[in-house]
């Protein structure tokens, strides 16, 4: 069985309406995918006063609260705070190095029926002089200051300037 | 002084590459056969002064000058000498003169290898990358000088982060670099021919192992990086869709479309409107993973920058480049014409649905990267975008494209028979669905996407035997051993390359299907079970490296209750720093490794400590080793070499004529 040849035209509109379709479903397929797995950012402020969603995975920010972190096992439990109010949070693992207490700190996680933000994830930043910027946003808001801004990237000089400056000071004295 | 030297020759190189963005492009639009010449003696000098500067700033570190901020901020003395020379792109600052050197580096490659290359084309070239080696020069010397003083000087550095104190961290930026900005000779191919409008299959032929070549590069860098964060970040994972990872993801998968769209550009002289648009996103995702990662703009391990001024220049510049080439390309691309014709069934057809695909994929990284920074830019709030997303999209993208790679190869030109090349197949369609449904079982436990996985792997390796036993099979002309010689090396590459991503897919299947995850709490004497293996926690003990000091556990490693190995993860304690590193002790093997990192101590004596068995993770960098491999093969093609010669002659004769 030998199809007929097909007209150039046909072959044309066949290759335009196939790549329109694929590129349909691909669109479709990404966007939805988009959609399903944006997750948002809320402050313990926010989560306080009831706006955060119960049933979905989003991200809390804020520092650790001093004093806050008890381990019982494997599990560690602690609180995350923007200065005005304050989320429990647990966390089953190993906590990233620069995890410390007054320290800035992002968690992915859920939160439970209990209250507790169960933590699927707790975010490594590289740099100790380095506040994660979500953390920095929370303690922003709860001063009252305006909700975002894309200048709470960094907060304090960036570390180079302070070590070198710190080395300088330091050195005054010895140098030759 | 040596740095005032530095500082000197990065001015010189911008008054040099002034002349070279200028002159040689208005010579070749004018015919003006001087200025042309220009172009090839001033890339040379240009990455002369370059070379100076940099060995400078080496110098400088060599030397621990601290009253050099750069320095300063990136070394001590106590730094091992082979960290010292790494701190060299450590930072932002010396990272922009590695992008610079490398620059450099390729325009003085291309004056060298193109002596092939009509004069007008070889004028363009360069002055286009002498372009942006301007723009770059530029944004150093007004934004990011390496060389600037800090006085009065300190007595020792503020250390280099610990975590690129690392050989993998030696090695990896030139890597990425060598490709990111080997884009730029594909991109200034593409331009040049724009604006002479000589788009032909020797054009191609030209590009081509130029783009393989940035491609391999590339291909390395990344693969140097995800083993890098594999065994320094202490979680286990090789690649978490970090913003930093997709900004060097995205040029590699626009320019693996790109290396395809030019075979057919030059076998066919068909995709040529095409190939050039490839080029120019190959290279803007380049210059744009650099805006990404070196601005600031990122959450990350490598954004080092915190200089808004920098990221404005860096925009422009990116807005300039990107929106230029554009403006060209709509103004010139209609000239260039389309090539020959294909039917629906043919090679062509199954490459321009991988350029679709990859396209694809580029821009679904490129939505998940850009669509948070965009929305905190704006001011409308921050969300993050979860490997979850990308998980989902790549799949369902990748896996046509994974199917494909089997049957294209085999296709012919213009007009394939899909009856023909499935009576080909049979055999090695019938193996992978066996494959596929053994080594889940084999593994122990079923899982759709091991079979699927699998599937896609022995399918990718059994249709490239077909293929290769189709070249070599004895019989009219010639015995096996002559034939397998006589094979292109073009054509043993891409098999090659293909190969790789076929072990590639059975590391990532293995891994995502088989490893086993625990956090546990451990005292002196405890035991876990972990794949084939228990570990036994034996005790820790105190220590010093060259610049830290450390407290060291120790593991015994049982199989069958026989002691295989002993590991030792560590707690590193750098002295210029506060916080503790983790340093993973790793038993690699090519059926799995074994990963055993320290939390925290919970007792005088317990520790919790992370677990790990990733069976196959090594294939997945084994694999991306064999597809650099395949590039490399490619490029000792001989045809290269041969058109070299054969077409330098011509030009010559053309030009005494």
């Amino acid at each position: 069985m030998k199809p007929k040849p097909m007209k150039p035209r046909t072959k044309r509109l066949i290759m335009v309406v196939a790549g329109l379709a694929t590129a349909g479903v691909a669109a479709t397929l990404v966007v939805n995918a988009f959609r399903s797995n944006l997750v948002f950012f809320f402050t313990p402020s926010q989560i306080a006063a009831d706006e955060a969603p119960r049933n979905r995975a989003f991200r809390i920010g804020g520092l650790v609260e001093n004093g806050s972190v008890h381990r019982d096992g494997t599990t560690v439990n602690f609180m995350v705070t923007d200065t005005a109010k304050s989320v429990p949070v647990a966390y089953v693992g190993i906590l990233p190095d620069l995890f410390r207490e007054g320290k800035g700190v992002v968690a992915q996680g859920r939160l439970e029926a209990d209250g507790v933000f169960h933590a699927s994830e707790v975010l490594a930043k590289h740099d100790e002089n380095y506040m994660p910027p979500e953390a920095a946003e929370a303690l922003k808001r709860a001063r009252g200051g305006q909700p975002d801004s894309t200048a709470t990237l960094v907060v304090g000089p960036p570390a180079s300037s302070v070590h070198a400056s710190n080395g300088a000071t330091a050195s005054g004295g010895s140098k030759q | 002084m040596i740095p005032e030297i530095g500082n000197f020759s990065l001015m010189l190189a911008t008054a040099v590459a002034l002349v070279l963005g200028t002159l040689p492009i208005i010579g070749a639009a004018r015919g003006n056969l001087r200025w042309m010449a220009l172009a090839r003696p001033a890339a040379r000098l240009m990455f002369l002064l370059v070379v100076v500067a940099a060995s400078c700033l080496v110098s400088s570190f060599l030397h621990d000058d601290f009253s050099v901020v750069y320095v300063a901020t990136n070394s001590t003395q106590a730094l091992p000498v082979q960290y010292k020379l790494a701190a060299f792109w450590g930072g932002h600052e010396g990272s922009m003169l590695l992008w610079l050197l490398i620059l450099s580096f390729w325009m003085f490659a291309v004056s060298v290898f193109s002596t092939h290359l009509p004069r007008e084309m070889i004028a363009r070239i360069l002055g286009v990358m002498g372009l942006i080696a301007l723009g770059f020069l530029l944004f150093i010397i007004l934004t990011s000088d390496p060389f600037s003083r800090l006085l009065p000087a300190v007595a020792d550095g503020n250390d280099l982060n610990p975590l690129l104190q690392d050989p993998g961290m030696v090695a990896h930026p030139p890597m990425l670099y060598m490709g990111y900005v080997g884009f730029s000779v594909a991109f200034a191919f593409a331009i040049a021919a724009l604006l002479g409008g000589n788009l032909d299959a020797t054009w191609a032929r030209w590009s081509r192992p130029w783009t393989t070549v940035a491609w391999t590069f590339l291909t390395i860098g990344i693969c140097l990086g995800s083993a890098w964060a594999y065994y320094t970040l202490g979680w286990g994972g090789w690649w978490f869709w970090d913003p930093v990872e997709n900004a060097s993801f995205m040029p590699w998968l626009a320019g693996t479309a790109l290396m395809h769209s030019l075979a057919v550009t030059e076998k066919r002289s068909g995709f040529k409107v095409w190939t050039v648009l490839l080029a120019i996103f190959a290279f803007s995702l380049s210059l744009l993973g650099t805006f990404l990662v070196r601005s600031g703009v990122l959450t990350s391990v490598h954004a080092f920058a915190s200089d808004p001024r920098r990221g404005v220049f860096i925009l422009l510049f990116l807005g300039i480049v990107i929106g230029g080439s554009l403006a060209l390309f709509a103004w010139r691309a209609p000239k260039v014409g389309l090539g020959e014709r294909f039917e629906i069934i043919s090679r062509e057809s199954m490459l321009l649905t991988n350029n679709v695909l990859f396209l694809g994929a580029a821009a679904s990284v490129l939505l998940g990267t850009l669509y948070p920074l965009v929305l905190d830019a704006l001011g409308l709030g921050k969300i993050s975008v979860g490997p979850p997303y990308f998980d989902t999209v790549f799949v369902p993208l990748m896996a046509p494209a994974l199917f494909l790679m089997g049957i294209g190869p085999l296709a012919r030109w213009r007009k394939a028979n899909l009856p023909e090349i499935a009576a080909r197949l049979k055999w090695a369609a019938g193996v992978s669905v066996l494959c596929a449904i053994a080594v889940p079982l084999i593994e122990g436990r079923w899982s759709l996407w091991v079979a699927i996985g699998i599937l896609l792997a022995t399918w990718i390796v059994s249709s490239s035997l077909v293929n290769l036993w189709s070249r070599v099979r004895p019989g009219e002309g010639g015995q096996l051993g002559a034939k397998f010689a006589a094979l292109p090396r073009g054509y043993l590459g891409m098999l090659a390359a293909h190969i790789g991503v076929a072990i590639f897919i059975v590391g990532i299947t293995l891994v995502k299907g088989y490893e086993v995850e625990k956090d546990v709490r451990m005292d002196t004497g405890d035991t876990v079970a972990l794949g084939p293996y228990t570990a036994q926690f034996v005790g820790t003990s105190e220590g010093a490296g060259p610049n830290y000091s450390y407290l060291r556990g120790q593991f015994d490693i049982l199989r069958n209750g026989k002691l295989v190995r002993t590991m030792y993860p560590e707690k590193r304690q750098f002295a210029s720093k506060s916080e503790p590193m983790t340093n993973a002790a790793i038993a690699p093997s090519i059926t799995g490794d074994l990963y055993i990192s320290m939390g925290e101590a919970v007792s005088q004596s317990a520790w919790v400590v992370r677990v790990y068995y990733k069976p196959f993770i090594d294939w997945i960098w084994g694999g991306c080793l064999v597809m650099a491999c395949g590039g490399v093969l490619a490029l000792s093609d001989r045809r290269y070499r041969l058109a070299r010669r054969s077409a330098s002659e011509p030009a010559a004769a053309g030009v005494t004529a």
